[in-house]
C-alpha cells in the first residue's frame, strides 16, 4: 500500500529529534486522527540551516516528517513557506488516498515553525 | 527471514487435514446434493455427515445448523430473520456497544426500518453486566444479540448468564460465537442460545462457509430466496467442499480443544508478561482472566499502532490493529472505545491472534523485536519526550 519511498524515510527517517534554542518551533495536531508533529528550525541569513522533528503518528505521517526536511534544508524561508502539502506527498511517490491527510501535518507543521521564528525575530 | 503470522483473529490458514478432505468433492464428487441421482446422492450424504460434526462440536441437532457463506451471513440471518419474523411481537433488540460490524451494521439497518436497538456499554475490561442487561428489558423486546468472545480483546462474555437472562423472559439469543469456536468450549444447549453464527476460516476451514445455529422452533425469515435448501432457511447451492471442510474442521477442533487451549494460551501469557516487563507504560486491554486463550491487545503509549505495525510487518511478523475489516478505516477501535481506554494508549493498540502454527519459538522473536519497535519510535514522538512535563503538570 505504500511506496518504497514511503517505506524508506518511514525506516530510515531522516533528522529525526529536537534542535536546543531553536529559533522557531511549530506544531500541527491532525484534527482527523489526532496524529502530532513537532518542527524545530535553525535559520541563519533567511536560510535553514537545520530542521528536526518529533512526530507522533502512522507511517505515512513519519515518513512526511523526514521527506519534509530533506526538502527544506538549505532553503530560504520563501521557498520552505511555498513547500504545499501536495508536493511533500508526490515527493514520497504518492500516498494512498485515506494517507493524503497526514502530508499534511508536515507542511503545516513547519509553516507553523517558520511563523514563530518570523515572531519572535520581528 | 523467518515469517511469523499471528492474526489468527483475522483469518487462519486452512489445516492440512481439511483440505486433503475437501479436494475430492472439487472433482470426482462434485454433484449437487439437491439432486436425485447417485452424483447427488453422494454428495448428499456428505453434506449430512458435516452437519453432524458441526452439530456435535456445538452439542446440537443436525436439524438444527443451517450453513451460510461466512459469519457475516449468520449475523444478518439470525438477526434480520428474528426481527422479521417476531415483529408481532414487538420491536426492540438489545446488543453491546462492543459487537462485530456484520452485528452493528444489521442492527443500524433495522433501525432504519422502524426497530429500536439498546447498545449496552462495558467497563474497562470490555466486560458486559448482566443485571443491566436485564434491566434493559421491555415487553417489546424481542432478540438480544451478544457476542461469545470479542475478536480485538479477546473478552468473554457471561453467555450463559445472558442466556438465562433470555429465557426467564422468553426472548430470542443469539450469539456470534466466530471467535469462541474451537478456542473455548461452545455448548447452545448449556448457554440456553437460540442462534448462534459460526465461521469457518477462524478454525482452520476455508473462507466463504460458515454455518448458523437455529434452535428448532425459532421462526426465521430467509434472507436469501430461492430453492428449499437448508429447510427452506438458506436458498442456494451449497458449497460443498467447503462445507465438507467445515464439518472436518470442526472434528478436529472438538478433538484437540482443550491441548490447543492449554498451548496457545501458555504462549499468549509468556508473550503478554514479557512484552509487559520489556516495555514500561504499556497496558492490555480485555479481561485479565475471561479471555480467549489465544488473543492479546496490548497497548504501548506515546506512539501509533499502525507504526507499530508496519516495523513488525518488515521483520515478517504479521499481527493486526483492531479489527481487520477496519483497519482501512480512520480512527479508533469502537472496542477499545467503547472500553473507556484513555486515547493515546487506545490509538497504539495492537493485537496478536495466536493460532495452532505458531510455536515458541515465535513468541521469543516477537520478545526480541518488538520492544526495540516501541522504543524508536517513543524516540521520535513529541509526547515521549514531553511525558515528563506532562506528568509533573497532572501531579501539580
Ligand atoms: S493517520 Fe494520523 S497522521 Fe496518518
Amino acid at each position: 500500500m505504500y511506496s518504497d519511498k514511503v517505506i524508506d524515510h518511514f525506516t530510515n527517517p531522516r533528522n529525526v529529534g529536537e534542535i536546543e534554542n531553536a529559533d522557531g518551533v511549530g506544531e500541527k495536531v491532525s484534527s482527523s486522527c489526532g496524529d502530532r508533529m513537532k518542527v524545530f528550525l535553525k535559520v541563519e541569513n533567511d536560510i535553514i540551516e537545520d530542521v528536526k522533528f518529533q512526530t507522533y503518528g502512522c507511517g505515512a505521517a513519519i515518513a512526511s516528517s523526514s521527506m519534509m526536511s530533506e526538502l527544506v534544508i538549505g532553503k530560504t524561508l520563501q521557498q520552505a513557506l511555498d513547500l504545499t502539502n501536495d508536493q511533500v506527498a508526490d515527493a514520497l511517490g504518492g500516498l494512498p488516498a485515506p494517507k493524503l491527510h497526514c502530508s499534511n501535518l508536515a507542511a503545516d507543521a513547519l509553516h507553523e515553525a517558520i511563523k514563530n521564528y518570523q515572531e519572535t525575530n520581528a | 527471514m523467518k515469517r511469523i503470522y499471528m492474526d489468527n483473529n483475522a483469518t487462519t490458514a486452512v489445516r492440512p487435514e481439511v483440505m486433503e478432505a475437501m479436494l475430492p468433492f472439487y472433482k470426482e464428487h462434485f454433484g449437487n446434493p439437491s439432486s436425485v441421482h447417485w452424483a447427488g446422492r453422494e454428495t448428499g450424504a456428505a453434506l449430512e455427515a458435516a452437519r453432524e460434526k458441526v452439530a456435535k462440536l456445538i452439542n446440537c441437532a443436525p436439524a438444527e445448523v443451517v450453513f451460510t457463506s461466512c459469519g457475516s451471513e449468520g449475523d444478518n440471518l439470525a438477526i434480520k430473520g428474528v426481527a422479521d419474523a417476531y415483529r408481532d411481537r414487538g420491536n426492540h433488540i438489545i446488543t453491546t456497544a462492543v459487537e462485530h460490524p456484520a452485528v452493528l451494521n444489521s442492527c443500524k439497518y433495522l433501525e432504519k426500518h422502524g426497530f429500536e436497538v439498546t447498545y449496552l456499554p462495558v467497563d474497562g475490561h470490555g466486560m458486559l453486566d448482566v443485571s443491566s442487561l436485564e434491566a434493559a428489558i421491555t415487553d417489546k423486546t424481542i432478540l438480544i444479540s451478544v457476542m461469545w468472545a470479542n475478536n480485538e480483546t479477546g473478552t468473554l462474555f457471561p453467555i450463559e448468564k445472558i442466556g438465562a437472562v433470555a429465557r426467564k423472559h422468553k426472548i430470542c439469543f443469539h450469539t456470534d460465537a466466530v471467535q469462541a469456536i474451537g478456542r473455548v468450549p461452545v455448548d447452545v444447549d448449556a448457554a440456553q442460545v437460540d442462534l448462534l453464527a459460526i465461521s469457518g476460516h477462524k478454525i482452520g476451514a476455508p473462507k466463504g462457509v460458515g454455518a448458523l445455529y437455529v434452535r428448532k422452533g425459532v421462526r426465521l425469515t430467509p434472507l436469501v430466496h430461492g430453492g428449499h435448501q437448508e429447510r427452506n432457511r438458506r436458498a442456494g447451492t451449497h458449497n460443498l467442499p467447503g462445507i465438507v471442510g467445515l464439518g472436518v474442521a470442526c472434528e478436529l477442533a472438538d478433538a484437540d480443544l482443550r491441548n490447543t487451549a492449554q498451548r496457545l494460551s501458555a504462549m499468549r501469557d509468556r508473550l503478554e508478561q514479557g512484552l509487559l516487563a520489556a516495555i514500561p507504560e504499556s497496558q492490555v486491554n480485555g479481561h485479565p482472566t475471561m479471555r480467549l486463550p489465544n488473543t492479546l491487545n496490548i497497548s504501548f503509549n506515546y506512539i501509533e499502532g499502525e507504526a507499530v505495525l508496519l516495523f513488525l510487518d518488515m521483520q515478517g511478523i504479521a499481527a493486526s490493529s483492531g479489527s481487520a475489516c477496519m483497519s482501512d478505516l480512520e480512527g479508533q477501535s469502537h472496542v477499545i472505545d467503547a472500553m473507556g481506554v484513555d486515547p493515546m494508549m487506545a490509538n497504539s493498540a495492537i493485537r496478536f491472534g495466536l493460532g495452532y502454527d505458531n510455536t515458541e519459538a515465535d513468541v521469543d522473536q516477537v520478545l526480541e523485536i518488538l520492544p526495540n519497535i516501541v522504543k524508536k519510535l517513543r524516540d521520535m514522538s513529541p509526547f515521549y519526550h514531553e511525558r515528563d512535563a506532562a506528568k509533573a503538570t497532572a501531579n501539580s
